[in-house]
């Protein structure tokens, strides 16, 4: 199997079609107040276009193994800096 | 075995091998580049939470009309790109000059939106440094009778107030609304050198009626907004040049379905741009 494989263009043009329903919709949930969740549902859609342009318009879900892993490092190491650092902020009283 | 084509550097034992590692040492750029980028999320992170209604407030001068536009135009240069990338592996090299010719178009379109708006703010000065002010902004829907300025003290129910240099004196009785960033404070709260609007009453020039405070934290915000999107502008003016020398490798037919490395490479990089600013768009855009 190889990596180079591509998807098709109507397979592009459905991935963007949806993306662009998840940023209609990112606007429309923050007209309302949400309080704590609004923040945390904001995020969520924003993970949600970051996975699709990375596994379809990056070719990840058809890349290496090896090649997997690399992408993986940078948003684990992020998620070290972020999780740390946030713990030890949000627990100092 | 290795009959090398011309375009298979000689370490390499074929393209196939060839074109992996170079996709690799892509991605592990884009790791650095997550957390180049990574260093000031997590700034924002800590201090949007320890400021948020400094954070919703400085938002709010925000046009949410042309973020929206902009994340558009970003999202769909993802889609010609990734099209230029199809184009290249099916060996259509005219296709991937006007994809990323495409490309190149809707990212300049973002940039001139992102100069406007750092324009606006300039212009508003909403620019973090010394002309930084949001007192012009509140002048203009600050009624007659209203002062702007800095607080001196605040002694029992009496605010010392300075206006340019002049010194007013205002009672403040226990049912004046008084906001910090739009937010609900207490009088107490306010600390000197504050700036804020005082709304007086008709009746009695030296009685507020309304209270109007910012702190400085806004501008730590809008500090974040320029810092961020100017990394991220930066990339784009990056970005954009390299399309274009790619765009006329392939208009020169340098590509094949065995060949065109470049184009995906090029592609991963203008992909990355866009995913930081799907994050950098609710972040900065719509907070509160």
């Amino acid at each position: 199997m190889s990596e180079r494989h591509v998807d098709t263009p109507a397979t592009y043009l459905v991935i963007f079609g949806v993306l662009m329903v998840l940023l209609v919709l990112t606007v429309a949930v923050a007209q309302f107040d949400l309080g704590p969740a609004g923040p945390v549902v904001a995020m969520g859609i924003a993970v949600a276009k970051a996975v699709l342009i990375v596994l379809y318009f990056m070719h990840l879900r058809h890349a290496l193994s090896l090649v997997r892993v690399m992408a993986a490092a940078g948003f684990v190491w992020l998620a070290i800096l972020l999780v740390l650092t946030m713990g030890d902020y949000v627990t100092r009283g | 075995m290795s009959h090398a084509a011309a375009h298979v550097a000689h370490h390499f034992d074929d393209a196939e091998q060839q074109f992996a590692a170079a996709n690799m040492g892509m991605w592990v750029f884009l790791a650095t580049e997550v957390l180049f980028f990574g260093g000031m999320f997590l700034g924002y992170t800590v201090y949007r939470s320890r400021y948020p209604h400094a954070w919703a407030a400085g938002s709010h001068h925000q046009d949410v009309v042309l973020g929206t536009i902009n994340t558009a135009l970003l999202l769909v240069s993802s889609l010609t790109v990734a099209l230029a990338v199809h184009a290249a592996a099916t060996g259509r090299g005219r296709r991937v000059f006007w994809y990323l010719a495409m490309t190149i178009a809707f990212g300049i379109g973002f940039l001139g939106i992102k100069g406007y708006e750092y324009a606006h703010k300039v212009h508003e000065r909403l620019f973090p440094g010394p002309n930084f002010t949001l007192l012009k902004v509140l002048e203009k829907h600050a009624p007659a009778g209203a002062h702007v300025g800095h607080m001196v003290r605040i002694d029992d129910r009496r605010l010392l107030f300075d206006v340019e240099g002049r010194e007013l004196l205002f009672t403040v009785p226990e049912d004046v609304a008084i906001t910090l960033d739009k937010h609900p404070v207490e009088l107490s709260e306010l600390r000197p050198g504050t700036a804020m609007t005082v709304e007086t009453s008709p009746s009695d020039s030296n009685r507020a009626r309304r209270i109007e405070a910012q702190s400085d934290q806004v501008e730590l915000y809008l500090s974040f907004y320029f810092a961020m999107t100017g990394l991220h502008a930066l990339h784009m003016l990056i970005g954009i040049p390299i399309l274009a020398a790619i765009a006329v490798m392939a208009w020169r037919g340098r590509f094949s379905p065995e060949y065109y490395t470049p184009v995906e490479i090029g592609g991963l990089y203008w992909h990355f741009v866009d995913i930081v600013w799907v994050f950098l768009f609710p972040l900065l855009y719509l907070v509160g």
